[in-house]
C-alpha cells in the first residue's frame, strides 16, 4: 500500500488534499512526486499579529465559518467510525456468516458515508464563497488604502513589487484560505481522533501503529535541511539566468550590430550549466521526501499486519477485524501528521504575504484635511511661493528658499538642468509632498488650508509620461470630468487637434486604447491628454515636459492645442525646449534648486546670464552664427 | 507537445531509467496486500506463527526493495528533467539570436523573455512529473485490477461498474471547468490591469480627483474575479463527492459480496481485506491521472508558446555565395520597406541617396518619418522589401553577417549598457582592444571625464538597465563602444539627445579627427547636431523629401525651413 504521498500539486480551488469524510477505506490524498518545494519559508516579523488579523478577515463571513468547522468536525469523525466499522463487520458478521446483519450493516456503513461526503461537500462549498469574499476584501481593501497613500509611498517602492504584493501575495493567501485552514483543523481533529480510537482499541498495537512517526519527523527534517541550501542556490542562479535573458533579448540591436550572438550564447550556456547542477541536487534531494515517505507507510503496514497476526495467534485480546481497521487507522494517523507539516509552510508562505499586504495597508495615508479646510471656488489663480524649502530628505533640500508670483492668467515657465527642482516645484503645488517651510498660496489661501480634492480639482496636468486608461478613446477624454457629454467631449477633443486623428482610427471614439494607449503614437497621446486636461477646465495649468519626446515640427502642432488650453489660464511649463517657453511672461531658472535668473525672455537676455548662456549656446553650436 | 521530447535525446538513458525503477517500485508495493492476505489467511487461521513473522519479513524486505526503485526513479527523473530542461533554454535561446528584427517584432521580446523564463520552467517541472506520476498512476492503476482479478474475477465485477462511472465523471467535470477557469484567468488579468494602470498613473488619479472612480472600477472588476472564482471552484470541488460515493460504495459493495462468498466458502477474510486495500489504490491512483490532465493541460499553453519561437523561421540568413565588398561607399537604391504586419503603409517608400566614403550625412525628420527604420536597413536588422542598399558595390545581403556588421559601428538614442563593468561594457565594441586604445575611444567620446571621476573609474559596475548612469552619460558610454570597434561606417541615431550642446560640439569635433577617413550618419533632432554634415537627408512620411547641406536646404525645403524655424526661429531662416 502506497498511495499516500505528500501531495503538493493540487489544483488551486479543489479541496483534494483535504479528506472530507467517507473516506472510511482510508483512501489516501493524492501522491505527487513532483518535484516542487516550496522554497525556504522567509522570516516573519509578527506571525501572530498577522495571523491574528487575517482571521479578523475571516469574521465577517464567522457563521460560516463556524458551520465549515462543524461541518469538517462531522466528515472527520464519520471517517473514524466508518473505518471501524470495516473492521468490525470483518469479526461480528462475516466471520460468524450472519448475511442479514452483514445487510444491515452494509447499510448502516453506506449511509454514515453518505452523511460524511454530504458534510464534506458543504464544508467546501462554504469554504469557497468565504475564501473568495474574503480575498475580494483584502484585495479591495489593499487597492482603498493605495488610492490614498501619498505619492513619497510611490516613489520609493517599485511597480513591480506592488504589483506583485496584489498577485502573488494574494493568491498565496487565497491558497491558504480556500484549502489550508479546514485542512489543517480537519487533520488536526484526524490524528487527535485516529488516536483515540486506537488507543481504545488496543494500546499495544496503537504503540506498534505509530513506531514509524518519529522516522518521519527525523527525516523530514534532514531532507528539508539539505533541501533548502540546494533550493536556494538553484533560485540564486535562476534569478541570475533570467536577469541575463531579460538583458540580452530586450538588448538584442545592441547584441547584433555588435555581433555579440556567439558570445552571449556562451555565457548564456555556462549560466544554464551551472543551473543545470544545482537544479539536478535540488531536484533529487527535494524527491527522497516521496519515496522516503512511501516506504514508511509500507514499514507501518508490514509491522502492523505481523504484530496484529502475532497477536491474534497468540491470543491476545485482538481480532483480525481489529488489524483490518488498525492498517486503516495507521495511515489515517500518518498521512495528516506529514500534511500538518507541509500546511505550516504553506500557511507561514502566505503569512509572509499577509505581513507584505498589511505593510502596504498599514502605511500613512496622506494627511487628513484640516477640518476647515477650504474649498475653492471661481479661483483667480494667482499663485505665490513665499520662502519655499522641501527635501524629499529633509536633510537635503532641493528646493531652496523659493519666492515668486504667479499674477492670474500669467504662464511661468521653469528652466533648469535635470535634477535642478523644476518637477519638486510641481509636486508642491499639487500636494503631492507639502513643502518644509514656506508656504504656497492660491489666491491668497494657504495649500495646506485647501482641501486636497478641491485643489486638485481646479489643477491640470499634462505629464511628458502620457498616462492613458485601457478604455475607449471617450472615456480617457472624458476622465477629464466624468459629467462631461459626448458632444462636450467631442469639442474638447476639436480644441486640442486630437478630433481628426481619432476619426481616423478603426472605431472613432469608441475605439479601445490597448495597454496604456500603445496603440496610439506619442503625439497622438499627448494630444488626448491635452483634450482631457482642456475638459476639466482647470484654473491653473501644469505642463511638465509635455512635449519632450515629440520631434520639434509635431510639437508645433500640439503647441497650437496647449496654446488654446492655457488661454486665460495661470500655467506653469517645464520644457528643455527654450523654444517652447519664449513667449512666456516670466521664465524662473533654477539650478540647484534655487531660483537663479527671473524675468521674460527679452530681460533675461539682456541680463547675459545663465539663460542667455543656454540660449546662445544653441544658436552658436546650431549655425555659427 | 510531443515534438519538444527531441530535447530528451542528450539524456534518454536516464529518461528511459525512470520509469523502469518505477515500474519495480509499484510491483513491489502491489505484493504488499497480498502479502498481507496470506499473513491473514495462512498464517493466523491456522495458528501458524513461524508462517506469520516470515511473510512479515518478507513484507519489510518488499518494502525495502521497492524504496530502491522509488529513489532510482527520483535520481534519474531529476537528471532527465533538468537536462530537458537545460536544453531547451539553450536551444530556444540559439534560435531567439538567430532571429532578425522582423521576428522579433513579431513574437515581441517581452514575451520572449516569458516563454524562455517561466514556460521553460513549467516544462521542466512537467517532465518530472510525468516520469515520476504519468507513470505510477496509470501502473498502480492496471496492477491493481490485475492484483483484485487474481484475487476473485467475481469480485472484480465491482471495478467493471465503479471504474467507468468514475472516468465519466472526471472527463465531464473537467470539460465544464476548464473554460470556467480560462474566464477566472481573464478576470485576473482584468484586475491585474486596472491595478497596473493605477500605479503608472498615480499621479494623474491623483490629480483628476478620481479615487472614487478608479475604486468604482476595481470594485466591478474585483466582484467580477470573485464571482468567476467562485463558480470555478464550485463546479470542481464536485470531483470529490463523486469519487467519496463510488469508492465507498465500492468498498461497502465488496463487503457486502464479499461476506456472502466467504459464508459459502469462496473467500477468506484476508481476501476481503487485501481486495478493498487493492480498490482504494485503483480509485486513488484514477483520480491522480485526472490531477496530471490538469497540469499536463496547464503545461500545454507553455509548450504552445515555446514550439511558436521554433517554428519561426529567421527570415535573414547568410547568402550562399558571399562576395567581399569593394570599399564602403553606402547606395540605398530605390528602396522600399514595410514592417512585418503593416502592409499598407511603406516604412521606407522608394529611398536612394549615396553615402561616399568619409562623408557625413545628417538625416532629420519627425517621429515615424522613418529615419531609424533607414540605418536599420545598413547592418541588417531588417532587409529591404524591394530596392537594395548596396556598401562598395555590393548588396548587404550579399555580404557575410559577420564581415558586414564587423564594419559598422552603432549608437543609438535608448543606450543599452549590459550588467558588467563599465570596461566590460566599452569591450563589446572590441573584446581585445589595448587598454590605451580603450581609453581614447572614451576620450573621444567624451566620456572619460566622468569615467574617472568615479571611485572606480573603469571597474565601475553598470547597474541593471545602467541605472547609475544619467541619459547623457549612457549616451557617450553607447557612443565610445561604437568607437571602439574601429568601423568604416558609423551610425549615431540620436545618440547624443540627451548630451548637452557644448559636449556635444567637443564630441562632434572628436569625430572629425578620429573618423575622419569613414562614413557617419547623425541621426538628429536638434538642427545643431547635423548643420556641418556634408549633406543632410530630410524625412518625411517615409520618403527622402530633401537633400542637400543646410544653405541648400534652407532654400529648397520648406520642411527643413519649418524644422529650423521651430527650434531657431524666425530669424534663423530668414539669415541662412
Amino acid at each position: 500500500m502506497a498511495e499516500e504521498r505528500q501531495s503538493q500539486s493540487a489544483p488551486p480551488t479543489m479541496n483534494v488534499g483535504a479528506r472530507p469524510g467517507g473516506g472510511g477505506g482510508g483512501f489516501g490524498g493524492g501522491g505527487a512526486m513532483g518535484g516542487r518545494m516550496a522554497g525556504p519559508p522567509p522570516k516573519l516579523r509578527n506571525p501572530k499579529g498577522t495571523l491574528l488579523r487575517l482571521v479578523g478577515y475571516l469574521g465577517r463571513k464567522r457563521w460560516k465559518m463556524v458551520f465549515v468547522f462543524v461541518a469538517t468536525l462531522v466528515s472527520t469523525l464519520v471517517t473514524l467510525v466508518a473505518t471501524r466499522m470495516n473492521g468490525s463487520i470483518l469479526d461480528t458478521t462475516i466471520a460468524n456468516k450472519d448475511i442479514a446483519g452483514l445487510a444491515a450493516a452494509c447499510f448502516l456503513l453506506l449511509g454514515i458515508y453518505l452523511v460524511g461526503t454530504v458534510a464534506a461537500q458543504l464544508q467546501q462549498y462554504l469554504m469557497i464563497d468565504v475564501a473568495q469574499s474574503t480575498i475580494k476584501h483584502l484585495r479591495k481593501d489593499l487597492f482603498d488604502r493605495m488610492q490614498r497613500l501619498p505619492l513619497r509611498f510611490f516613489d520609493r517602492n517599485t511597480h513591480g513589487d506592488l504589483m506583485s504584493r496584489f498577485t502573488n501575495d494574494v493568491e498565496n493567501i487565497n491558497q491558504t484560505l480556500s484549502q489550508s485552514v479546514a485542512q489543517l483543523f480537519g487533520n488536526v481533529i484526524a490524528v487527535v481522533g485516529t488516536f483515540v480510537a486506537m488507543l481504545l482499541l488496543s494500546p499495544l498495537m496503537t504503540l506498534v501503529a505509530v513506531a514509524t512517526v518519529p522516522l518521519i519527523t527525523v527525516f523530514t527534517q534532514l531532507v528539508v535541511k539539505f533541501t533548502r541550501r540546494f533550493y536556494k542556490q538553484q533560485q540564486t542562479i535562476l534569478g541570475e539566468l533570467n536577469g541575463y535573458i531579460e538583458e540580452t533579448i530586450t538588448g538584442q540591436r545592441v547584441v547584433k550590430v555588435f555581433n555579440r550572438e556567439a558570445q552571449v550564447r556562451a555565457d548564456f550556456s555556462e549560466i544554464n550549466g551551472r543551473l543545470r547542477v544545482a537544479g539536478t541536487k535540488a531536484q533529487i534531494y527535494s524527491g527522497v521526501m516521496g519515496p522516503f515517505m512511501n516506504l514508511v507507510n509500507n514499514l507501518g503496514y508490514a509491522l502492523v499486519t505481523a504484530f496484529g497476526a502475532w497477536m491474534v495467534v497468540t491470543g491476545r485480546g485482538v481480532t483480525v477485524g481489529v488489524v483490518f481497521s488498525f492498517l486503516l487507522y495507521q495511515r489515517q494517523f500518518g498521512r495528516p501528521l506529514n500534511e500538518i507539516a507541509n500546511l505550516f509552510s504553506t500557511i507561514q508562505s502566505s503569512l509572509a504575504g499577509a505581513e507584505r499586504i498589511f505593510g502596504v495597508m498599514d502605511e500613512k495615508p496622506e494627511p487628513a484635511d484640516d477640518a476647515d479646510a477650504a474649498t475653492l471656488h471661481d479661483i483667480r489663480g494667482r499663485v505665490e511661493a513665499d520662502d519655499v524649502t522641501f527635501g524629499y530628505d529633509p536633510a537635503r533640500p532641493v528646493l531652496k528658499h523659493a519666492t515668486f508670483e504667479a499674477e492670474p492668467g500669467q504662464t511661468i515657465a521653469l528652466v533648469g538642468p535635470t535634477g535642478a527642482g523644476k518637477t519638486t516645484v510641481v509636486n508642491l503645488l499639487t500636494r503631492f509632498y507639502d513643502v518644509d517651510s514656506g508656504s504656497f498660496r492660491i489666491d491668497g489661501i494657504d495649500l495646506r488650508r485647501i482641501r486636497r480634492d478641491s485643489l486638485r480639482s481646479s489643477l491640470g496636468i499634462v505629464l511628458q509620461d502620457t498616462v492613458l486608461f485601457s478604455e475607449t478613446v471617450r472615456e480617457n477624454i472624458r476622465y477629464g470630468r466624468l459629467t462631461a457629454t459626448d458632444a462636450e467631449v467631442g469639442a474638447a477633443a476639436r480644441t486640442a487637434n486630437a478630433d481628426l486623428f481619432i476619426q481616423r482610427l478603426p472605431q472613432g471614439y469608441d475605439t479601445v486604447l490597448s495597454d496604456d494607449g500603445g496603440n496610439l503614437s506619442q503625439g497622438q497621446r499627448q494630444l488626448l491628454a491635452i483634450a482631457r486636461a482642456i475638459l476639466s477646465d482647470p484654473a491653473i495649468l501644469i505642463l511638465d515636459e509635455a512635449t519632450s519626446s515629440i520631434d520639434t515640427r509635431t510639437e508645433v502642432h500640439i503647441q497650437e492645442a496647449m496654446f488654446e488650453l492655457m488661454k486665460g489660464r495661470t500655467s506653469f511649463v517645464i520644457a528643455h525646449r527654450l523654444s517652447t517657453i519664449r513667449n512666456a511672461d516670466l521664465i524662473l531658472v533654477i539650478k540647484d534648486g534655487e531660483i537663479i535668473e527671473r524675468g521674460c525672455h527679452d530681460e533675461l537676455m539682456a541680463a547675459d546670464g545663465f539663460y542667455a548662456g543656454l540660449q546662445n549656446s544653441q544658436k552658436k553650436s546650431g549655425l555659427g552664427l | 507537445m510531443m515534438r519538444l521530447t527531441r530535447f530528451l535525446k542528450s539524456t534518454w538513458a536516464a529518461t528511459l531509467l525512470a520509469p523502469l525503477f518505477m515500474l519495480f517500485e509499484v510491483l513491489m508495493d502491489l505484493q504488499q496486500p497480498t502479502l498481507m492476505s496470506d499473513i491473514v489467511d495462512k498464517g493466523v487461521a491456522t495458528g501458524n506463527l513461524p508462517y506469520v513473522l516470515a511473510t512479515g519479513g518478507r513484507m519489510l524486505l518488499v518494502a525495502g526493495l521497492g524504496v530502491l526503485g522509488g529513489l532510482g526513479c527520483v535520481f534519474f527523473s531529476s537528471i532527465s528533467g533538468t537536462a530537458f530542461g537545460t536544453e531547451l533554454r539553450q536551444g530556444l535561446y540559439d534560435k531567439v539570436q538567430s532571429f532578425s528584427f522582423a521576428d522579433l517584432d513579431t513574437l515581441k521580446t517581452s514575451s520572449l523573455v516569458t516563454r524562455l523564463t517561466n514556460d521553460v520552467v513549467q516544462m521542466q517541472n512537467l517532465v518530472m512529473t510525468v516520469l515520476r506520476m504519468a507513470v505510477r498512476a496509470p501502473l498502480m492503476a492496471i496492477g491493481g485490477v490485475v492484483m483484485a482479478m487474481l484475487i476473485d474475477a467475481r469480485l472484480a465485477l465491482i471495478l467493471v461498474v465503479a471504474v467507468p462511472i468514475l472516468a465519466i465523471a472526471i472527463l465531464v467535470i473537467f470539460r465544464l471547468g476548464f473554460p470556467l477557469f480560462r474566464r477566472l484567468q481573464q478576470r485576473i488579468d482584468r484586475v491585474n490591469d486596472v491595478t497596473r494602470e493605477n500605479l503608472a498613473g498615480v499621479r494623474v488619479v491623483k490629480v483628476f480627483v478620481r479615487q472614487e472612480h478608479e475604486v468604482g472600477r476595481f470594485e466591478v472588476a474585483n466582484d467580477e474575479l470573485r464571482m468567476a472564482g467562485v463558480k470555478a471552484s464550485r463546479t470542481m470541488i464536485w470531483l470529490w463527492p463523486i469519487m467519496a460515493v463510488v469508492m465507498n460504495t465500492s468498498v461497502v459493495a465488496a463487503l457486502w459480496f464479499g461476506g456472502n462468498l466467504f459464508s459459502v466458502g469462496g473467500l477468506q477474510t484476508g481476501q476481503i481485506m487485501a481486495f478493498i486495500n487493492y480498490l482504494s489504490q485503483i480509485l486513488m491512483s484514477l483520480m491522480m491521472v485526472a490531477m496530471l490532465m490538469l497540469t499536463i493541460s496547464r503545461a500545454k499553453a507553455s509548450a504552445d508558446r515555446i514550439n511558436e519561437v521554433f517554428a519561426t523561421e529567421p527570415s535573414i540568413s547568410d547568402p550562399e555565395d558571399a562576395v567581399q565588398a569593394d570599399g564602403f561607399d553606402l547606395v540605398f537604391d530605390d528602396v522600399s520597406f514595410f514592417y512585418p504586419g503593416s502592409e499598407e503603409k511603406p516604412a521606407l517608400d522608394h529611398v536612394s541617396f549615396t553615402a561616399r566614403e568619409g562623408e557625413t550625412i545628417g538625416i532629420l525628420g519627425a517621429t515615424g518619418s522613418g529615419k531609424t527604420t533607414l540605418v536599420s536597413l545598413i547592418p541588417r536588422l531588417y532587409d529591404a522589401t524591394s530596392g537594395a542598399v548596396r556598401i562598395g558595390g555590393v548588396d548587404v545581403r550579399r555580404i557575410p553577417q559577420d564581415t558586414l556588421r564587423r564594419n559598422i559601428g552603432v549608437a543609438l538614442q535608448q543606450s543599452t549598457l549590459f550588467t558588467g563593468t563599465v570596461e566590460e561594457n566599452l569591450r563589446w565594441g572590441d573584446p581585445d582592444a589595448a587598454d590605451g586604445t580603450l581609453e581614447q575611444a572614451a576620450r573621444d567620446a567624451q566620456a572619460s571625464d566622468f569615467i574617472q571621476a568615479m571611485s572606480e573609474g573603469y571597474g565601475t559596475v553598470v547597474g541593471q538597465q545602467g541605472v547609475n548612469f544619467s541619459g547623457g552619460q549612457k549616451q557617450r558610454l553607447s557612443i565610445a563602444r561604437a568607437l571602439l570597434r574601429n568601423p568604416r561606417i558609423l551610425i549615431l541615431d540620436d545618440a547624443t539627445s540627451a548630451v548637452d550642446m557644448a559636449t556635444e560640439a567637443r564630441l562632434q569635433a572628436a569625430l572629425k579627427r578620429r573618423m575622419g577617413h569613414c562614413t557617419i550618419l547623425i541621426i538628429a533632432q536638434r538642427i545643431s547636431s547635423v548643420v556641418d554634415a556634408d549633406r543632410i537627408l530630410v524625412m518625411d512620411d517615409g520618403r527622402l523629401a530633401a537633400e542637400g547641406d543646410h544653405a541648400t536646404l534652407l532654400r529648397t525645403s520648406y520642411i527643413y525651413r519649418d524644422i529650423v524655424r521651430s527650434q531657431l526661429g524666425e530669424e534663423a531662416v530668414s539669415n541662412g
